[in-house]
């Protein structure tokens, strides 16, 4: 049951530019278990909205089956949500997409719901570079159900079932970075400092942004022995870079120490400041973003942060060459030929 | 012997090789029979292969109108050695056999009823063209300009064709006016009055088109205003998405910007091609996807969502030979349950069922209206035969008055002004739909969540037993003002006393109009009624209720319409007989008269009793 949370707030709420607080990006109050890496990922994605300035209703929320497809109810919920069918959030967001060009989408997906069922449709919005904003709430294990590994449990890792998982995992990221996503980046439901921007960066990117956030499941996977626990990830990870997102080109102030910065125009005009660790990486290099994940990778490291970022690839409806009006905007006088060219194709058929 | 003699009246088959062009050398043939006004129907029996296999073009003449098969081969054409043995042996006692006479016809063939016309068309092409791709192409060529000698036909309705054909292109015209000379010429000198079967000119045809219905749904996707399309490659509908491409390059390019006004998106399988319309019709974009009966097996689930969430969404089917990959290129209607009940638990879908290309792009346009009237799945029941061949029918023609019916959507101003609370599948009016909303429409009011679990009126989640009840019996309330809205079904009254009726529909009908006429003349006068649609309107049910013996013709093993008809009206099945054909090739007006004399012969020996 979707139960609304008592209106009552602070009256002296913080404002956005556009006079909303934080309480009108809000959504229904989550029915998911208490501690549930979601719901940061929930709270980041509000935090990210409010910051941007973000009109509640020029948003469109799709997502797919499963727990982490449940979350769109809880925030946003001045937005139309679509919760669709298993696996396929990105067919839906593709033709939502084509049919408003001025909107903005976010995907919300699930490690089940992307790697597995829905591996193809993932994969088919990469290349097609849709304009959609991609987060993957990752937590290796099928939660809805009790707690089956997922595609992207790491091999030997043990959830609450006790079973090592003796399968490979899929790495998204890798897998997103090769089918030619523009915008990839991995966070984790428990660093909100380094996700919320990352989630901003995402909503500024023309095409596809996809955030893999590790998001543990705490009646599941969050054993000692899993590699999706929180204890796991927090003594794991490793960030390729901090991260300033400063919209629409606003003054930049930076305090790091020259050489260790990339700075990144977004196709808005936003800017993305990365403070790197290793001044020698480059986030717009695919090659470079492949090697570093799977170095990290090899010293038992999880790379998180920006890690790659491409704004030359053209999303869908530049390739499409569609009009820069929305399409279901048009009307009979745009689209119908009428009958004086019906009857010439008559003529042409005789 | 007996040659046959006919004017304007009879069946040539020409036997080709697929990918060796003959494919536009036999349309040019049809083409310049239509143009002489006489009624044709000319359907490709062809292989799910690109080059080398046999193909077979079979051309009705009629110039009564029976534009169904008719069952026979009056002539062959036989271009196709490895199907040279068959194609004489099919042909009917006393026809012609056109073959190419630079080699010599074996010596088993040994007919002496078929009357048999050599023309060495390798041999002439050799001696006059040098480049050997064209040679392949223009071979073809000469065939037809025999043909235009031996049945009589003006060689100018060839030469102004190709003219038409290559008016940007005139040099390619000179040549294959060249070859259709050089058939004509042969022909002429050395089969002089050989040929029984004439072409006579008529102006049977007025003012109609010779046009395929996978071309003509597209159109009336164009004119009915659809602005998404998903797809995926599957014969034989990808023809479908090939018109729709043209025709959008046409009429839906910004001038001032030469943007597109459309969006087509070939997808990575027929389930993302129905996602893809799903999701730009729940934004409010009117959307479709073309597919076949793999493909609507792929979109199943898709289809359930679509019903219980109410989403407007346009299918159109061209419908080939199953069970799984069946005869790909081969037709039949046999998907009519498979979409009828498309998806898991209570769903029912609407079907429309267009008989032929002017329906295909009316029926097409109003599927779009329908779609957005009724807030679900509308699925056009096509079929291989009427989506890939040519069909004479009656002209297109567009009411310029027309509005589209885009449904009950709220407006902006319509949120401003609206008092009482609303909720998305919150049924105000009684007629099971409910008023949406598009995304982005209002700041503060009209958002809701659409899911495929269960929802209250108000589009929460819910397990309530008695407000899911509700729900699903609301969709039932609209599904009775569906039947209200589609297109009602076409009746024939030859007998009031009402004693026999024949019940089909789609491509069915041409060739069951045509056993209707033959069975009169021999003293069997018969009723029939053309379904459009399914929920079947009270009509549909009263007409068989009136009828003593009523026969279901359809072109699939299972009778899927009679089991509908049973189904979802309590019709008897003892009323219902079926004739069947589902051998992958259009029904034939000879199949369905022996048919319907056999059951009734049988049924007036058995003392009208049928089991």
């Amino acid at each position: 049951m979707t139960s609304t949370k008592p209106a009552f707030r602070h009256p002296k709420l913080a404002q956005n530019s556009l006079g909303l607080t934080r309480k009108d990006y809000e959504g229904a109050v989550s029915t998911l278990c208490a501690g549930c890496g979601h719901d940061s990922t929930t709270n980041a994605i509000i935090q990210a909205c409010f910051e941007l300035n973000i009109e509640p209703h020029r948003v469109a929320k799709m997502s797919g089956i499963g727990c982490s497809s449940k979350t769109p109810a809880y925030f946003l919920d001045r937005s139309h949500g679509f919760n669709a069918v298993h696996g396929r959030m990105p067919s839906i967001a593709t033709g939502a997409n084509m049919a408003n060009r001025d909107l903005l989408y976010i995907g919300i997906s699930g490690d089940g719901d992307t790697a597995s069922i829905g591996m193809g449709q993932f994969a088919h919005a990469l290349r097609r570079n849709l304009n959609l904003n991609y987060i993957c709430m990752n937590n290796g294990c099928y939660g809805l159900t009790k707690g089956q590994d997922s595609a992207t449990a790491d091999m030997g890792s043990t959830g609450k079932r006790g079973i090592p998982n003796p399968y490979a995992s899929i790495d998204l990221c890798e897998l997103a970075i090769e089918l030619g996503a523009s915008y990839v980046a991995r966070g984790f439901s428990g660093d909100k400092k380094q996700l919320v921007p990352l989630i901003k960066g995402a909503f500024a990117h023309s095409g596809l942004a996809f955030i893999d956030v590790i998001s543990p499941c705490v009646t599941f996977n969050n054993t000692s022995t899993s590699t999706k626990s929180y204890e796991y990830v927090r003594e794991h990870i490793e960030a390729t870079n901090t991260f300033d997102f400063i919209p629409l080109q606003r003054e930049i102030l930076t305090d790091y120490a020259e050489g260790t910065t990339q700075e990144v125009i977004m196709h808005d005009g936003s800017i993305i400041h990365l403070h790197k660790v290793d001044s020698k990486e480059d986030v717009t290099n695919r090659l470079n973003s492949v090697n570093k994940l799977e170095e990290e990778k090899a010293k038992g490291r999880l790379l998180t942060g920006l890690l790659y970022v491409n704004q030359q690839i053209r999303e869908t409806h530049d390739i499409l060459n569609t009009s820069l009006r929305p399409l279901n905007s048009l009307t009979e006088n745009d689209l119908c030929p009428g009958n004086t060219e019906l009857q010439k194709i008559n003529d042409s058929l005789r | 012997m007996n040659r046959i003699e006919s004017v304007n009246d009879f069946v040539i088959r020409f036997a080709n090789v697929n990918g060796s062009g003959s494919a536009s050398a036999n349309n040019l043939f049809a083409r310049a029979v239509f143009r002489a006004g006489v009624p044709v129907s000319p359907k490709n029996i062809f292989p799910s292969n690109i080059q080398g296999l046999p193909t077979w073009y079979e051309v009705r003449v009629s110039g009564d109108g029976f534009l169904g098969r008719r069952g026979g081969i009056d002539m062959t054409v036989a271009i196709n050695g490895q199907t040279m043995q068959k194609d004489y042996h099919d042909l009917l006692p006393g026809g012609y056999y056109l073959y190419d006479s630079s080699k010599q016809l074996p010596e088993d063939f040994q007919r002496d009823d078929v009357i048999v016309i050599g023309i060495p068309l390798t041999r002439l092409c050799s001696e006059e063209f040098s480049n050997p791709k064209l040679r392949q192409l223009l071979k073809n060529i000469i065939y037809v300009g025999a043909l235009a000698f031996l049945l009589d036909i003006e060689l100018a309705l060839f030469t102004d064709s190709v003219t038409r054909q290559f008016k940007k292109k005139p040099k390619l015209a000179e040549p294959n006016i060249r070859a259709l000379e050089i058939g004509f010429n042969y022909a002429s000198e050395h089969y002089q009055d050989t040929c029984g079967l004439t072409i006579t000119k008529t102006d049977k045809l007025g003012d109609d088109i010779l046009m395929d219905g996978n071309s003509a749904f597209a159109l009336g996707a164009i004119y009915g205003g659809a602005t998404v399309a998903g797809w995926y490659p599957i014969t034989p509908s990808t023809s479908v998405i090939e018109a729709f491409d043209r025709y959008s390059k046409t009429f839906r390019i910004e001038k001032d910007t030469g943007r597109s006004k459309v969006a087509i998106l070939q997808a990575e399988d027929e389930l993302a091609a129905i996602g893809i319309a799903i999701g730009a019709a729940w934004n409010g974009s009117r959307s479709f996807t073309p597919t076949s009966g793999p493909g609507i097996s792929l979109m199943n689930e898709f289809l359930g969502l679509a019903y219980f969430a109410e989403i407007p969404v346009v299918v159109v089917d061209i419908q080939r030979a199953g069970p799984s990959t069946g005869m790909p290129t081969r037709t039949q209607q046999a998907d009519l349950l498979s979409c009828a009940y498309a998806s898991h638990g209570d769903t029912k879908n609407v079907l429309l069922f267009p008989c032929d290309p002017r329906e295909c792009f009316e029926l097409g346009a109003a599927a779009f209206d329908l779609a957005e009237r009724l807030q679900t799945p509308i699925i056009v029941m096509s079929d291989l035969d009427l989506g890939m061949n040519d069909h004479v029918c009656g002209p297109l023609s567009w009411d310029d008055s027309r509005k589209y019916d885009r449904g009950k959507v709220l407006s902006y101003e319509d949120l401003e002004t609206r008092h009482e609370k609303w909720g998305r599948y919150l049924d105000v009016d009684g007629d099971g739909i409910c008023f949406r909303t598009y995304p982005g429409t209002h700041p503060t009011k009209g958002a809701y969540f659409t899911r495929g679990t269960s929802h209250t009126e108000y589009s929460a989640y819910t397990e309530e037993s008695s407000v899911y009840k509700a729900g699903m019996e609301r969709l039932l309330v609209k599904w009775d003002t569906a039947k209200t809205l589609v297109p009602s079904p076409r009746t024939k009254i030859r007998d009031p006393k009402k004693n026999i009726a024949l019940v089909f529909y789609g491509t069915t009908t041409h060739a069951a109009y045509e056993a209707m006429a033959r069975l009169e003349k021999r003293g069997t006068v018969t009723n029939s009624m053309r379904i459009r649609a399914f929920p079947f309107q009270d009509e549909v049910i009263n007409f068989i209720d009136q009828h003593q013996q009523v026969f279901v013709i359809e072109q699939n093993r299972d009778a899927q319409l009679r089991t509908l008809l049973i189904a979802e009206n309590s019709i008897s099945p003892t009323k219902l007989q079926s004739v069947l054909n589902f051998d992958g090739l259009p029904i034939t007006a000879d199949f369905i008269t022996e048919k319907i004399s056999a059951l009734l012969e049988a049924g007036s020996t058995a003392g009208k009793k049928q089991p």
